[in-house]
């Protein structure tokens, strides 16, 4: 999996390195700003209040 | 004689799987030339790369998890106090001439001013100094206690439909106690006889620590008007001023919920200066 992307990116060693770097970048910064805060609903470990 | 010479004279079908051929007995004749083809190593190689696939998921599944933990105890922290501190720079109160008066606000213990419950979730009206979680503590107040828009956002939150700050019953607030900033981390260092200070915009209302508990999430009698009246007992009408607090317990936990509960001391007017309890 990790192969063909590193095979699809075109150019040299130093330029698919740093394309990975901007596409784990990329990866992270939507885990951090869209999948996370969506997942952090269904965590049981964050309620603070009483009742509903 | 190499397998790799001995590859260029074998049959199409060895070429397509090099690796299986070269793996096979040494000699090329064949029988044995033949056997990769036919036997084991041709099924094996989809298998092979599909347990490969899947252990590359998993290994991408382990990291995912591991930047939740991370997202979760340190990048909401980080965005948390720095959207809380904004929130308060942006109420702008501090800034106004008449609390910079030096001297300590006079303690009015009558009835006091007692503003209107926001319509809106989500608004802003208030702000809470705890001297015990060191002199810099200020957070911000608003309205309801839904996590999303208040509790993860703004900071801390106010049960709707309980009393407001200085108002006989109970002004019940509820905030996290780790991540999202977490304005009531320190909750159990709290003890009886702490100022729990709540300023609106023109009222300073200073409560004292009169208990802490910890009780499980049903128990909601914690944010009756009269505290620990349950909802099958008559509520007899409230003649304290009461403020309560709730978060989780244990930290990183959602078993129980750590309650402390206080009553009104004094309040004063802003114009007058600060409360005593936040000039040391």
């Amino acid at each position: 999996m990790y192969a063909l992307i590193w095979r699809a990116i075109p150019g040299p060693g130093w330029f698919k390195f740093l394309v990975c770097l901007v596409l784990v970048f990329g990866a992270v910064a939507v885990c951090f700003t869209e999948f996370f805060p969506w997942l952090s609903d269904y965590m049981p470990f964050n309620e603070t209040t009483v009742g509903a | 004689m190499t397998h790799a010479q001995a590859g260029h004279n074998v049959p199409l079908s060895q070429e397509v799987f090099p690796i299986a051929y070269q793996r096979g007995p040494s000699g090329m004749g064949p029988r044995n030339a033949r056997r990769p083809s036919r036997g084991s190593a041709a099924p094996m190689r989809p298998v092979a790369w599909l347990i490969g696939v899947l252990g590359e998921l998993l290994v991408t599944a382990g990291l995912v998890l591991g930047l939740f933990v991370v997202w979760q105890l340190w990048w909401t922290d980080v965005e948390g106090a720095r959207a809380q501190s904004e929130i308060i720079a942006e109420m702008d109160w501090e800034s106004a001439p008449q609390a910079q008066a030096p001297a300590a606000a006079t303690e009015n213990h009558g009835p006091p001013p007692v503003m209107e419950e926001p319509l809106e979730a989500g608004g802003l009206f208030a702000q809470m100094y705890v001297p015990r979680f060191g002199d810099d503590y200020i957070k911000p107040v608003a309205e309801g206690t839904d996590k999303a828009t208040v509790l993860d956002t703004i900071g801390i939150g106010h049960y709707v439909d309980t009393a407001m700050p200085g108002a006989l019953g109970n002004f019940a607030l509820a905030a996290h106690r780790t991540t999202y900033g977490k304005p009531f981390n320190q909750i159990a260092e709290l003890k009886d006889g702490d100022a729990l200070v709540v300023r609106t915009k023109d009222t300073w209302y200073v409560y004292k620590v009169t208990e802490s508990k910890i009780v499980y999430p049903q128990n909601v009698e914690v944010i009756a008007p009269v505290p620990g009246v349950t909802s099958d007992q008559p509520m007899p009408e409230p003649t304290k001023r009461f403020i309560t607090l709730t978060s989780c317990h244990p930290m990183f936990s959602a078993t129980e919920r750590y309650i402390v509960h206080g009553e009104l001391e004094y309040w004063s007017p802003v114009g007058e200066g600060k409360p005593k309890e936040l000039m040391g």
